[in-house]
């Protein structure tokens, strides 16, 4: 066991699968020689070489076209995009591209690639570099999108991305790089679409993933002095998500609440609350519940993104109103 | 194909032999017959949503092709039953997916605009304009790392030169001294508009701009286009990326079936004149090959694809739940 910070977690996945499989090679704007601009590939051009840690220009579409192309001619690109409000610019790769290619060529391919990505608020740097955009995403037959919360989770998740087959979408929340947390050594393994629970209670479920399941830990923690036992559900995994898990939870709380960083109108939890109605009709004592960002652009000033992200006292909350 | 009668092996100086010439015709002969039948089977209701044929433009196809190694790769376009066929797809499984069928080359889940057989390096058929080059860069990018000594090419026409993955793609083989070769299938035409009211600069430009060796070709030549593509794919193996800009014909409409009220008869006398296979026949006359000896030839072409469509049409349909399974591995 070592404590381990999150940023470091993903740069011991990345180095342990490239020195695991040399068909493992990492692309992105300045992640090789200045080490990423969140210091998460620091130290790899070294250890691998300028053939595998390639800085690359910016230019977002060839990134991840030639990524798509990279992973159907034998190898397993990890790019980095650097904010994920700049996968925009690569859409096409991602959707009509990476996610298709298996699909309409008839089986005749996979495109074993990852694009990791940090999302999401707290750094004030405002509307076009704080967006949490998975679920457009995860709305795409083809990709797969995973979101960790701890160290650990980044480091298994990362090394099971990599090892897999499809085109993942690696969601990495950037108020989560500098969080320290246990890494077992050696390091765990893991697979895509299992969640875990946080914290077990039996008086209502909170789903979350990403540095919002903090937010209902803490959420949780003011409802138990109030005697409300909340059960967090961490997803980890959005595409395909764990609807075992949830509905499990469900049925022992009778009570939902879906909890994210991201804009609440069409997104994850609208996904999730609307299986649990059909799926979990019968087990339901209470409203399902969503807390979401507002649906208005991440605001840069301090105390309105304060106000933007989603708070602990809004998941509670949202918890006693499904309890009411 | 088999071989044909025997032929002199007299070549022009700087030319190619007249055994490999008639193999290239051959080869633009196939593409035309099977484009030709698409077409009519794409009029009687036989082939579902759209098509687009690249009769006019075999000579780029079977030249280019033939200059490649069965280990390079080649990116394609909305236009690639060509490019398919100079690659060496199984005209069965051609016809299959071209009709959408459980035995097609993708299963029928594909169809005309993303014909693909990676067995043979032929990455795709692509129904995104410009979106072959990144493809090709990335499968560049694996020859590169994995020292596989093969080539990738995309194939791209020239409305796409306003996209911005194209530049951004000429950019990165540039600096990253791929082997790769882009190649242009300039026929004047994006769709129902020319291409000078689209583009404000010029291949050769944009070429220059990006450290790009640019090459000049008449694309419908096929000799010519054999030629130069030998050079330039000779560089892109070493590590000096290369465009290549073939000037062509779109004889047909953008679409089968669009009325092409945007055209002139003047355009489409000129293109008569300028007809690859035309050309090509000229070409092995020069040589002393007569037309009349490369009857035989057309016979067996026009035999296997009349084979091929059969089968197809016998072709069992696609199940939903095989497609279902397929979105991920
Ligand atoms: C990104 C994108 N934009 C527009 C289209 C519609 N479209 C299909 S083919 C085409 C014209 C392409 O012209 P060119 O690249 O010169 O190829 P050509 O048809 O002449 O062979 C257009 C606009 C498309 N398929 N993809
Ligand atoms: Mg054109």
């Amino acid at each position: 066991m070592a404590e381990t910070r999150f940023a470091r977690a993903i740069n011991q996945a990345l180095a342990d699968a490239m020195a695991a499989d040399a068909s493992v090679i990492l692309l992105g704007e300045d992640i090789a020689a200045p080490g990423g601009p969140f210091s998460v590939t620091r130290g790899l051009l070294d250890k691998f070489g300028a053939d595998r840690v390639r800085d690359t220009p910016i230019a977002e579409a060839v990134i991840v076209g030639a990524s798509v192309g990279a992973a159907m001619g034998g190898l397993k690109p990890v790019v980095e995009i650097m904010f994920m409000d700049f996968v925009t610019l690569a859409m096409d790769a991602l959707v009509n591209q990476a996610a298709k290619a298996r699909f309409m060529f008839g089986d005749q391919t996979t495109v074993p690639m990852v694009l990791r990505t940090p999302h999401g608020g707290g750094l004030n740097a405002g509307p076009q570099h704080s967006q949490c955009l998975e679920a457009w995403l995860a709305h795409v037959p083809g990709l797969k999108v995973v979101c960790p919360s701890n160290p650990a989770d980044a480091y298994a998740l990362l090394r099971a991305a990599i090892d897999d087959p499809n085109p993942v979408i690696f969601v990495e929340n950037k108020a989560l790089y500098a969080m320290k947390g246990e890494l077992p050594d050696p390091p765990p393994s893991d697979r895509l679409g299992v969640a875990r629970t946080a914290r077990p209670g039996r008086d209502a479920t909170i789903v979350s993933y990403g540095a919002a399941v903090h937010t209902a830990l803490k959420a949780a923690e003011a409802l138990a002095r109030e005697s409300v036992e909340a059960e967090v559900i961490d997803l980890r995994s959005l595409q395909p998500w764990d609807e075992a898990a949830v509905l499990a939870s469900l049925a022992r709380t009778h009570r939902l609440v879906v909890a994210h960083e991201a804009v609440e109108a069409f997104g994850v939890g609208a996904e999730i609350a609307a299986r649990m109605a059909d799926v979990g009709f019968d087990e339901l004592d209470g409203p399902i519940v969503r807390v979401g960002a507002p649906f208005m652009p991440v605001p840069f000033g301090k105390t309105l993104e304060a106000e933007y992200v989603p708070s602990a006292d809004a998941v509670a909350a949202a918890v006693r109103r499904t309890l009411a | 194909m088999k071989q044909g009668p025997a032929v002199p092996s007299r070549a022009r100086s700087n030319g190619l032999p007249a055994r490999e010439l008639r193999a290239l015709y051959g080869r633009m002969l196939l593409i035309r017959r099977v484009e030709e039948q698409l077409g009519r089977l794409f009029a009687d209701g036989e082939i579902p949503g759209f098509i687009h044929l690249s009769i006019g433009q075999e000579a780029v196809a079977a030249g280019v092709g033939a200059a490649l190694e069965p280990r390079d790769t080649a990116a394609s376009t909305h236009r690639g039953h060509g490019h398919a066929i100079a690659k060496g797809v199984d005209l069965d499984r051609f016809f299959l997916e071209l009709l959408g069928k459980q035995d097609g080359l993708c299963r029928g889940r594909g169809g005309s605009m993303h014909v693909a057989d990676l067995s043979i390096g032929m990455l795709g058929a692509n129904g995104i304009v410009g979106a072959g080059l990144p493809i090709a860069v990335g499968s560049a990018i694996a020859h590169q790392v994995r020292k596989t000594g093969a080539v990738a090419v995309a194939f791209f026409g020239d409305g796409a030169l306003a996209e911005g993955a194209v530049h951004e793609s000429l950019n990165l083989a540039a600096l990253w001294k791929l082997p790769f070769l882009a190649v242009c299938e300039n026929n004047g035409w994006g769709e129902f508009s020319p291409t000078d009211r689209q583009l404000a600069a010029t291949l050769e430009g944009l070429a220059a701009a990006y450290n790009l060796p640019w090459t000049d070709v008449d694309g419908n030549d096929v000799e010519a286009v054999t030629l130069a593509a030998r050079h330039v794919v000779a560089e892109a193996r070493a590590g000096r990326p290369q465009v290549l800009e073939c000037r062509t014909t779109r004889v047909r409409g953008h679409f089968e079936g669009d009325p092409q009220k945007y055209r002139s008869t003047e355009e489409a006398s000129a293109m008569a004149a300028r007809d690859p296979l035309a050309i090509a026949v000229k070409a092995l006359a020069a040589l002393g090959v007569g037309e009349a000896s490369l009857q035989p030839e057309a016979a067996e072409i026009d035999a296997r694809i009349a084979a091929a469509v059969a089968r197809a049409r016998a072709g069992a349909l696609p199940g939903m739940a095989q497609a279902r399974a397929g979105v991920y591995a």
